[in-house]
């Protein structure tokens, strides 16, 4: 018998005021920036000022929104600590290859290069909170987060551990933005305003940010909601038969499924698998990305969203709902894909 | 002397991202390691990486860096001996 999983605190650092303000208070959908800078907490409040002058944005963010996420699950300790990122800690590995080019190989300083790899940011919550559990970090596209989270909450479901702390982190520069707008992961700003429902070009609306959860295997009057399942692939050839597979395992049927959140991005290179999971699916769709905008561990963001729906029972209009959600909301399906790779599942229940 | 020490001030904050301390601040006879500045071992290593660069010093020895970290005073004299640039 499997142990149930239970998702106790959250936090999300975002484009939008999430970090202080209650679930999606006070947002302003941005259609007029291709990329979506991130509204930063006060890293000051958290972090003690000799630890944060070697900490990148993706550290300290991903510090922050642990200690956040820790504090509202009442949990001064996880068991375990899961990070996905995308890209990892860009800011440092950019600076520690500029200083190889400028230096021509010489006189190259340690502190960008141990900061540079992917682990930093588990690394260093590791540090802060002086965990020494398993700590584990994931990279792999845009399924990174799912990756963690799958892993966490495998040891949960075996019993070999009780909670586990689990987030999604990614930080930009403005090199690499220069680099994704020229590779059309960005749209052009020319294409001004933007929309997730208009994919007749190809690339999104960028972002960064960080969304941090605690698991546990009990369930406290914080719960948001229960973690059935998670899944993803890299390569799926047919959209359908994935979703019809994982919600079979489940014991569910399509009609089963009250609400579902796509990751729906605006990118036309992605059309073809929302089209399919979208029509796929009979229940209320929800959207995210026009609030968050995209990136490797966006879908970190909208697993904050449907936790929050599901704690609150509350659908807010800025969600975009297609149909009419359901009066009671208990399954929950959270689908995503990034350039028709990485497709992801996640299935959450009311509690 | 002094404007070497002004320099160490401040291509110490620079280096070592000192956010929230100026250069004046710093007193140059005070420790780096340790209670002073509460510089770590990381910090060392830039400091060795600063000193090759800037001044074009070599520690021979990592002995050395004890007695040559242990204050800017005592940096900027064994950098008034030894420099090469």
């Amino acid at each position: 018998m499997k142990n149930r999983v239970y998702i106790n605190g959250s936090c999300a650092i975002s484009s939008q005021p999430t970090f202080e303000g209650d679930f999606l208070d006070n947002i302003n959908e941005n259609v007029q920036d291709n990329v979506l800078p991130v509204i930063e907490p006060n890293y000051r409040d958290y972090i003690a000022p000799p630890a944060i002058r070697r900490m990148s944005r993706a550290v300290k963010m991903g510090i922050v929104a642990s200690k956040r996420a820790l504090g509202e699950a009442c949990l001064e300790l996880p068991e375990a600590i899961a990070v996905g990122t995308g890209m990892g800690c860009v800011q440092d590995s950019e600076k520690f290859l500029r200083a190889v080019l400028d230096n021509e190989e010489q006189y190259l300083t340690p502190t960008a290069f141990i900061q540079s790899t992917h682990n930093t940011v588990a690394g260093q919550i590791a540090l802060e909170l002086q965990c020494k559990g398993a700590n584990f970090t994931f990279v792999d596209g845009s399924t990174s987060f799912e990756s963690a989270l799958s892993d966490a909450a495998m040891q949960i479901e075996l019993g070999d551990i009780r909670n586990a702390l689990v987030g999604g982190v990614d930080e930009n520069t403005p090199y690499c933005l220069e680099i994704y707008e020229l590779d059309n992961i960005i749209k052009p700003r020319h294409e001004a305003p933007f929309s997730i429902t208009d994919a007749r070009s190809k690339g999104v609306v960028f972002s960064e940010g960080a969304s941090f959860f605690v698991l546990s295997d009990e369930r406290n009057e914080h719960t948001y909601a229960a973690l059935a399942d998670v899944d993803f692939r890299n390569d799926v050839p047919d959209t359908g038969v994935f979703i019809g597979d994982f919600l079979s395992r489940n014991n569910l049927d399509i009609d089963d499924i009250d609400l579902m959140l796509s990751g729906r991005n605006g990118n036309s290179e992605d059309l073809a698998g929302f089209d399919t999971a979208e029509t796929l699916m009979r229940c209320t769709k929800l959207y995210y990305k026009h609030l968050s905008g995209d990136y490797f561990t966006a879908s970190a963001f909208g697993f904050w969203v449907a936790c929050n729906v599901l704690r609150s029972g509350h659908v807010p209009q800025l969600l975009k709902p297609v149909g009419t959600p359901s009066e009671e909301v208990r399954n929950v399906l959270i689908y995503n894909q990034f350039r028709g790779k990485g497709q992801s599942l996640i299935l959450l229940q009311k509690v | 002397m002094d404007e070497l020490i002004l320099e160490l001030k401040q291509k110490i904050v620079e280096a070592l991202n000192l956010e929230d301390v100026k250069p004046e601040d710093i007193d140059e006879n005070a420790a780096l390691f340790g209670d002073g500045l509460g510089l770590d071992s990381i910090d060392a290593l830039e400091l060795i990486v600063l000193l090759d660069k800037t001044y074009g010093i070599r520690l021979a020895d990592p002995k050395e860096g004890r007695e040559i970290f242990r204050s800017i005073r005592t940096m900027a004299e064994y950098i008034t001996k030894h420099r090469t640039k």
